[in-house]
């Protein structure tokens, strides 16, 4: 059975960074960490790492001073919202493009 | 082996003769008895399938389309405002590229409620991206429901097998039901490209942009567009594909000849009637009756697969006749029936172009007496070209008041 004529094309795709290409384009409002809040930066712990849980992307690393990666990160907001110390403050881009 | 059963019944024949594996369905008239008997196959052991009973079409496609997607063969089956229900999902088993088979026991669609026979309810999911097939007898839906799952899982396009309500969903006929041994020859097991699989994770049918995208191998992947280019693309071969599944399906078989479309005394004809589904059958009457009481020389053409639309067939089998007059039971309302528009689209680049009429009959079960259509279809070959074009043409046939 022939089935070569048929490319049967459908959109897939694989997990790992950048899919839809520079995801960090799309962002209105930049995460911004304040360290002295953040409690495994504070505490020098492996500890809370929420927004590295919460993050819909994986954008956010699980390190003692978490980073996030602006260049997919897309600007949801859910780190800010979900840090038990609102130690991440979303900023408006413009801000950055000002500077 | 013969029998003589429901219209209904022999599309649960077919489905079992296909092994199904995952039955998802709602019930709705005049569907229902079709997915009743799935139920009792598996009930009794004799079809080894799992039946999820859900809670709208809605899902029952998307239970079909979760199936599909981890690699084992699903049916369903709905009408009319059931078929609309899942309508979403029936949009995106076409996208999704997944070779299913769902049969639509064509209803009309309310308001105002009718469970009676018309075929707006597929018609209105003409444009989807699912193949679709018209039928006209039992024999008909046991023989195109089985090359449906092979055409699907070929071509990787979903299939609709359309058969009228009551007219053959309820009626008796007999008809022969192929052997299993040499079903499971012409039917190898299923089959899908993208299955889902552990090993290899994928996000399925994830979202696209306007343009062409890098994916995470830093390869082009295609755009939206792409994949419905791709989808329309292949959907015309697949034409060529079910004419070949045919002639396997006739060499193990001994039926078939006629998948696309099926003349019917046309070879001299001057006039030909075009109609889907049983409308097809009534209409030989029709002809037999213009042929010997008026020495018109009349015939019939059957579409069957009415998505594609094969139309260098059509122009083919039209070209040279003196008159078309269509015959449907559907609308695109405020403007003309949708078969219509196709066949006369398909006739254009004839030359000389025959004059096509076109004739709404039988929405919502609307009676449809052969003795009106004999008198409507005289007419019109009498005064074909000559006739006004009524104020709110097309010409309908059988109302009431």
């Amino acid at each position: 059975m022939t089935r070569d004529l048929f490319e049967i094309m459908t959109s897939n795709a694989e997990a790992g960074p950048g899919d839809a290409g520079r995801t960090g384009s799309w962002r209105v409002e930049r995460p911004v960490i304040d360290l002295a809040r953040c409690t495994p930066a504070k505490r020098g712990k492996a500890a809370c790492h929420l927004c590295w849980l919460y993050c819909p992307d994986g954008v956010i690393s699980k390190d003692l001073e978490p980073e996030i990666l602006l260049e997919y990160c897309k600007g949801c907001g859910i780190c800010a919202e979900e840090c038990p110390t609102q130690a991440i403050r979303m900023v408006a881009e413009a801000e950055f493009v000002e500077e | 082996m013969n029998t003589i059963e429901s219209g209904n019944v022999a599309a649960a024949m077919a489905v079992k003769l296909a092994r199904a594996e995952v039955i998802a369905a709602y019930p709705i008239t005049p569907q229902t008895p079709l997915t009743e008997k799935l139920s009792e196959m598996i009930d009794r052991g004799e079809l080894d399938a799992e039946y999820v009973a859900v809670e709208s079409e809605h899902s029952a496609l998307a239970v079909c389309i979760g199936a599909a997607s981890a690699g084992v063969r699903p049916f369903t089956a709905t009408s009319a405002n059931g078929l609309l229900y899942m309508s979403e999902q029936v949009h995106w088993a076409a996208g999704a590229r997944l070779p299913l088979v769902m049969c639509v026991v064509n209803r009309g669609v309310g308001a105002p409620w009718t469970v009676w026979n018309d075929h707006q309810d597929a018609i209105s999911q003409r444009d989807a991206g699912w193949i679709q097939l018209f039928v006209k007898d039992h024999q008909e839906i046991m023989d195109t429901t089985l090359k449906a799952f092979r055409l699907a899982e070929e071509v990787s396009i979903p299939v609709m097998v359309c058969y009228d309500g009551y007219y053959l969903s309820h009626t008796y006929m007999p008809f022969d039901a192929p052997e299993q041994e040499r079903v499971d020859r012409f039917l190898p097991p299923f089959h899908y490209a993208h299955t889902l699989d552990p090993s290899h994770p994928e996000n399925l049918n994830s979202v696209t942009m306007p343009d062409t995208r890098t994916d995470v191998h830093g390869e082009t992947a295609p755009s939206y567009m792409d994949i419905r280019h791709n989808l329309h693309r292949e959907m015309v071969q697949a034409i060529d594909r079910l004419e070949a599944i045919d002639a396997a399906f006739r060499e193990l078989f001994g039926r078939g000849g006629h998948p696309l479309m099926e003349p019917w005394r046309c070879d001299d004809a001057e006039f030909v009637i075009v109609a889907m589904g049983t409308l097809a059958n009534q209409f030989r009457d029709v002809v037999e009756r213009l042929r010997e009481q008026d020495g018109i020389r009349a015939g019939v053409l059957a579409i069957h697969l009415y998505r594609p639309f094969p139309n260098d067939r059509v122009q083919a089998a039209l070209a040279g006749v003196r008159g078309v007059l269509v015959y449907e039971k559907a609308l695109s309302y405020g403007n003309q029936g949708p078969l219509y528009g196709d066949v006369r689209s398909a006739l254009y680049d004839c030359e000389p172009r025959p004059a096509v009429e076109n004739f709404i009959v039988g929405l919502g079960g609307a009676g449809i007496r052969t003795g009106e259509l004999y008198r409507t279809a005289r007419q019109a070959c009498l005064e074909i070209g000559r006739q006004e074009t009524p104020d709110d043409a097309p010409h309908w046939v059988g109302l009431g008041v």
